[in-house]
């Protein structure tokens, strides 16, 4: 009798163990702790294109949508995100800023050149200091904006059911 | 007279060194004591990733801004979450955890004690 209940009792603790592990492996190994930053970050950057200092509250000026996409041409995943970026620069609705990520001038223009720009703005960190100020963990990272708040965040690269998302917000 | 303002120079340019060191060193203890958030396991001081770099460069920054250590941690709480410290603040989501260890140790003492009393 007693060997029995430990027998059952063995199984069942395997059982745990078994479940518990199996749902570990679908669980991405990185974890990401919720952050709750609403505001747009105050910082300084220049302009891509023609170098001029751009400051944060000149950029976001309007109640509009933004979507603001931290890149690089180093970045695999960028490349992969960017068709969706161009089809959504379509939408006459939301204005999208690029934020150039610790990247070679040449090879970001030559990347911009290659795929298109979708683009109103393109900001340069070249330090990455800009992308901390957003709470950013590296590139691909999407920030959508709505009077002046953050509403939504999308660490890695976009796919279609982001974009779809995204499109939601903005009908 | 000369040799003393040569030993006045160096004295000078030996004291700035100084002072850049304290700098350093206040940079590695706070990038110690952070979670590089991207290569987990390992602190922002060890890491080499972009993330780390960046991270150091941000300190520094601030170091030179003279925000104080717990301006900093405040900063990078603020944008990160407590996650990215190592060392987490006392508050209500982590006082169970800090008062756990000294609970269970006294629960451990208490037991010694009612053993030792018995015999």
């Amino acid at each position: 009798m007693k060997s029995n209940i430990v027998y059952y009792l063995f199984i069942v603790f395997f059982i745990f163990v078994f479940v518990v592990f199996f749902k570990g492996l679908n669980d991405s190994n990185i974890y990401t702790p919720k952050t709750e930053i609403k505001i747009i970050p105050e910082f300084k950057s220049k302009n891509f294109i023609n170098k001029k200092e751009l400051n944060s509250k000149d950029i976001f000026s309007n109640e509009n949508f933004y979507l603001l996409n931290i890149w690089s041409s180093w970045c695999i995943p960028c490349k992969d995100e960017h068709p969706l970026l161009i089809d959504l620069g379509k939408n006459e609705k939301i204005e999208l800023i690029g934020l150039n990520y610790k990247d070679n001038f040449y090879n970001a223009q030559k990347f911009i050149t290659e795929y298109g720009n979708p683009y109103s703005i393109i900001l340069l960190d070249e330090k990455g200091t800009i992308a901390i100020e957003w709470g950013a963990f590296g590139v691909p990272e999407t920030f959508l904006i709505h009077e002046k708040k953050i509403i939504k965040r999308y660490i890695g690269p976009l796919n279609k059911e982001s974009i779809n998302e995204i499109e939601k917000y903005i009908k | 007279m000369k040799f003393i303002n040569y030993f006045l120079v160096i004295l000078l340019v030996f004291n700035l060194n100084l002072l850049k060191a304290d700098e350093i060193k206040l940079q590695n203890k706070i990038s110690k004591n952070l979670r590089c958030l991207i290569c987990q396991g390992q602190s922002v001081y060890d890491s080499d990733s972009e993330f780390a770099i960046s991270l150091k460069l941000v300190i520094k920054n601030k170091i030179d801004e003279n925000f104080t250590e717990e301006q900093i941690y405040k900063f990078l709480t603020k944008k990160y979450g407590e996650w990215i410290l190592y060392d987490p603040q006392f508050n209500k989501n982590t006082y169970f955890l800090w008062i756990l260890p000294l609970l269970i140790f006294l629960f451990g003492g208490a037991i010694i004690f009612k053993k030792i009393n018995k015999h």
